[in-house]
């Protein structure tokens, strides 16, 4: 049963609404922590595994600090890509259409070192 | 002023999520997470789980929903102890909503806690909830370019359950597709074909589930 347009469309609002206010937590704390009055923007990195859309995070960020003091922060968002490494030959590679495989000796051994974390890198604060 | 920070943003939840797992495991009780699309046959296959397994395991669910108990009197219908999580609109369950559960059981009786995840085949995938290991299902009427579509929850799962076989007479859909597929994203995946509606293959599940829960160091009556 496929589920309904609108269904899956709030699926991934309400998805980016509780990640998004897992960031403005942080964000937060951080802010406190150096505190800055002020939030410019934010950093992230999106692994391209992860199932975040950016515009819905966006989007989701914007309406949920409307009023408040990271009103107007931009979120810049960078998407990473899958990487691994391989535990039999040591082959670092680009994973390919999440195909979990390395090109060099067709090991299915792989440890992923990038692509699958949702992190933020930096803030510019004032 | 520029400040680096470099922080998981689900962080706090993977935090509770390994709190959680410390008292799993100090109760020596085994946790699965159980995710698919809506109707996929969750509930249908804990149904047909604890009549395969209750002369060999004590189990207990927690059903996690958006709204309705449905489930979880299905669930209460066959005896065992269960609780109901309505989260309100979100889309998965989460560490927190996993460890208000706590107070409702009594985790000395149980060997194994199942926890069926709200339907959706994306977000569940992302937010730990203690679990051991991850168990999904795919129904074959949802087609075979799932794993591609939603690679995470594949590639974070244990166990694939590809269910309703018995509807393969009336849907185009390539069961080897749907493998090859699946374990392109995670070449560690194992998979049983079944249906919960004839029974066919779940007793290789119930053997598969009855190993690891014991492999993990629980005794389990009878064998
Ligand atoms: N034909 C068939 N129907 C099934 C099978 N497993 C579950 N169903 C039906 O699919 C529907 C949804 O099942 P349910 O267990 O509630 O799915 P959940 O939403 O994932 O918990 C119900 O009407 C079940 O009777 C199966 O193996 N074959
Ligand atoms: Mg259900
Ligand atoms: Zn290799």
């Amino acid at each position: 049963m496929a589920p309904a347009w609108w269904e899956s469309q709030w699926v991934f609002i309400v998805h980016e609404m509780s990640i998004a206010q897992s960031l403005i937590d942080i964000l937060r704390e951080e802010m406190v922590k150096h505190d800055a009055g002020t939030l410019r923007s934010a950093r992230l990195h999106i692994g391209q595994l992860s199932a975040i859309v950016p515009d819905s995070l966006s989007f989701c960020f914007e309406v949920m600090t409307s009023g408040t003091e990271l009103e107007g922060a931009k979120l810049i968002m960078e998407i990473i890509p899958l990487k691994g490494t391989c535990r039999d030959c040591k082959h670092t590679f680009e994973i390919q259409d999440y195909t979990f495989e390395c090109p060099e000796c067709s090991s299915t051994e792989i440890d992923t070192i990038a692509g699958q974390n949702l992190s933020i890198v930096e803030m510019e604060v004032d | 002023m520029k400040i680096s920070v470099v922080k998981d943003i689900l962080e706090a939840n993977d935090r509770i999520a390994q709190e959680n797992r410390a008292i799993f495991d100090e109760k020596g009780l085994v946790v699965f997470n159980l995710m698919s699309s809506p109707g996929a046959g969750k509930t249908s296959l804990l149904e047909k789980t604890i009549d395969g397994l209750k002369d060999h395991l004590r189990m207990g669910v927690i059903e996690g929903d958006i709204q309705s108990s449905q489930d979880a009197e299905r669930i209460a219908r066959k005896g065992i102890p269960v609780v109901q999580i309505n989260t309100g609109g979100a889309c998965h369950l989460d560490g927190n909503m996993i460890r208000d559960t706590f107070k409702s059981f009594n985790f000395d009786d149980l060997d194994l806690l199942v926890v069926e995840n709200v339907g959706n085949l994306v977000c569940p995938a992302e937010f730990q909830v203690g679990e051991d290991f991850k168990v999904m299902i795919l129904s074959v009427p949802e087609g075979e370019d799932k794993p591609s579509k939603y690679p995470l929850m594949f590639h974070e799962s244990k166990v694939l359950l590809i269910n309703k076989i018995d509807l393969l007479p009336y849907v185009d859909c390539n069961i080897e597709t749907i493998k090859e597929q699946a374990l392109k994203v995670n070449p560690h995946l194992t998979m049983f074909e079944i249906s919960c509606k004839t029974g066919e293959g779940l007793d290789a599940w119930y053997s598969w589930l009855k190993e690891a829960v014991r492999s993990r160091g629980v005794d389990l009556k009878g064998k």
